[in-house]
């Protein structure tokens, strides 16, 4: 992906290449000779295959993702988390790795708690969520933001550039979750309000391309405020 | 057809519509919102889900649904209109949904529900036309997979020439046979969806009716996309 992608707006049911040398994915349906768009959003070329990155919307959960979430519920072997999608998410018992005693399940976590979790399993029941992984848990303290799922690829960045970048200039622990959102954990608040803001910054201006170097000049600004 | 001699009471050509303005992205709490306008008539549509079906005795295991409602606000007409859901406007949310869900792919969101709410800010006359496309907006708006968008327009039939884009004074024509209305929605690739009338009309006229539809709903489409496209990326 270092090579600039052309990328265009699509509309449901344009056509957004015809011929057979390209492959539908995501977001997109083959029609005859023709590859039309099922989703509003910017239709990507990549190794041959199209597809549409949506731009607005709701979350759609995926196997694998990091979210964080609310505890909305508690039963008697497990806890209904609320993760911003259509359906509920479920952390039952077997996936919290520490010992749990089953009549105290709010000792762990007690109802209005907020989670960080990770989707191991989506079925029609709903969505199975883990613990059993690094940087999972319930967050004891911190800020949590919540911006537009569609905008969290932007705020990660190229394999993480974006949000390292964040990290670094603010010097704040940040998990971002793929529902849309955002832990933010630094030693004083002010750090914290700080990248709350510079999340701010991408997520309003996610349509720019280069937007690394944009927000390096950014955070260069800002210190030259704070600092006089 | 009676073509050049006819006289519209606002002076427009029989094949012509009324300015129209779409707007994408109006309502900022909901997950997808647009605004449709045929002139004076204004629809406000707004969607919310794909979301969990509540009661779940309504949920449907095999495909989502679309649940429309169409309301017209009590200022909307001259005459203050009683607020709430009415028979005319349950009839229309039905009618609404009909037309939108061979487009909406219902398939790959099981037990789930989409919210369309469409309100009629000013009336006169295809209300429920500027409802079904402002709908159709808001629904691509919200990232909800369809097929296609759909356009529609009404068709009148006064006397017995041919008009596109009814008005109010014009629904209510008395001279020679009185009004027809026909409301059509057609998929750009030229696929009807929904098609009401309202009065009496020949088999050879309804095809001519047909055919200024397809032309009208071609233009409106055109409005659609470029209202789709230019907030793109915001």
């Amino acid at each position: 992906m270092t090579e600039k992608n052309e990328r265009k707006i699509v509309i449901p049911g344009e056509i957004i290449s015809s011929g057979n040398d390209l492959l539908p994915g995501e977001g997109t349906e083959k029609n005859g000779e023709n590859i039309i768009a099922l989703k509003y959003g910017l239709a990507e070329e990549m190794n041959k295959l199209v597809k549409v990155i949506p731009l607005s919307g709701v979350y759609q959960p995926r196997r694998g993702n990091v979210v964080i979430g609310k505890v909305e519920n508690i039963t008697f072997n497990g806890w209904v988390i609320n993760i911003g999608a259509a359906d509920n998410g479920f952390l039952s018992l077997m996936e919290v790795p520490r010992f749990v005693n089953k009549d105290a399940l709010d000792e762990v976590m007690s109802i209005g708690d907020m989670m960080v979790g990770k989707i191991w399993n989506i079925n029609k029941r709903g969505i199975d969520l883990s613990l059993k992984s690094r940087g999972l848990g319930k967050i004891e303290e911190g800020l949590i933001i919540e911006v537009n799922p569609n905008k969290v690829p932007r705020i990660i960045g190229k394999e993480g550039s974006m949000i390292k970048l964040i990290k670094d200039e603010t010097d704040c622990n940040i998990t971002v979750g793929q529902n849309g959102v955002i832990w933010i954990k630094g030693n004083k608040i002010e750090d914290e309000l700080f990248a709350k803001k510079a999340i701010h910054f991408v997520t309003e201006r996610s349509f720019i391309s280069g937007l690394t170097d944009e927000i390096t000049k950014w955070f260069a600004e800002q210190k030259k405020e704070n600092t006089p | 057809m009676v073509t050049k001699t006819f006289k519209r009471p606002d002076g427009r050509k029989v094949d012509e519509m009324r300015k129209i303005t779409a707007k994408v992205g109006i309502v900022p709490n909901a997950d997808g919102s647009a605004m449709f306008s045929f002139g004076d008539t204004i629809a406000v549509a707004a969607v919310y889900g794909p979301k969990m079906m509540h009661p779940q005795h309504s949920q449907n295991a095999e495909k989502g649904t679309l649940r429309c409602q169409y309301n017209m606000l009590s200022f909307s007409v001259t005459d203050r209109i009683r607020p709430g859901p009415s028979r005319r406007s349950m009839e229309i949310s039905k009618i609404t949904e009909w037309a939108l869900e061979p487009v909406v792919m219902l398939k790959d969101f099981p037990t789930q529900v989409v919210d369309v709410h469409i309100n009629i800010l000013q009336a006169n006359a295809s209300t429920r036309c500027a409802g079904i496309n402002a709908a159709a907006l808001a629904l691509a708006h919200a990232g909800v997979p369809m097929k296609n968008l759909v356009s529609s327009v009404s068709i009148g039939k006064l006397d017995k020439q041919l008009v596109v884009d009814l008005i109010k004074e014009e629904e209510d024509w008395e001279e020679g046979e009185g009004a027809t209305d026909m409301p059509f929605t057609f998929t750009p690739d030229g696929q009807l969806t929904h098609v009401q009338l309202d009065g009496k009309i020949t088999p050879k006229q309804l095809k001519e009716a047909v055919e200024l539809a397809r032309k009208a709903t071609a233009e409106i489409y055109e409005i659609q996309k470029k209202a789709l496209k230019e907030i793109g990326g915001k």
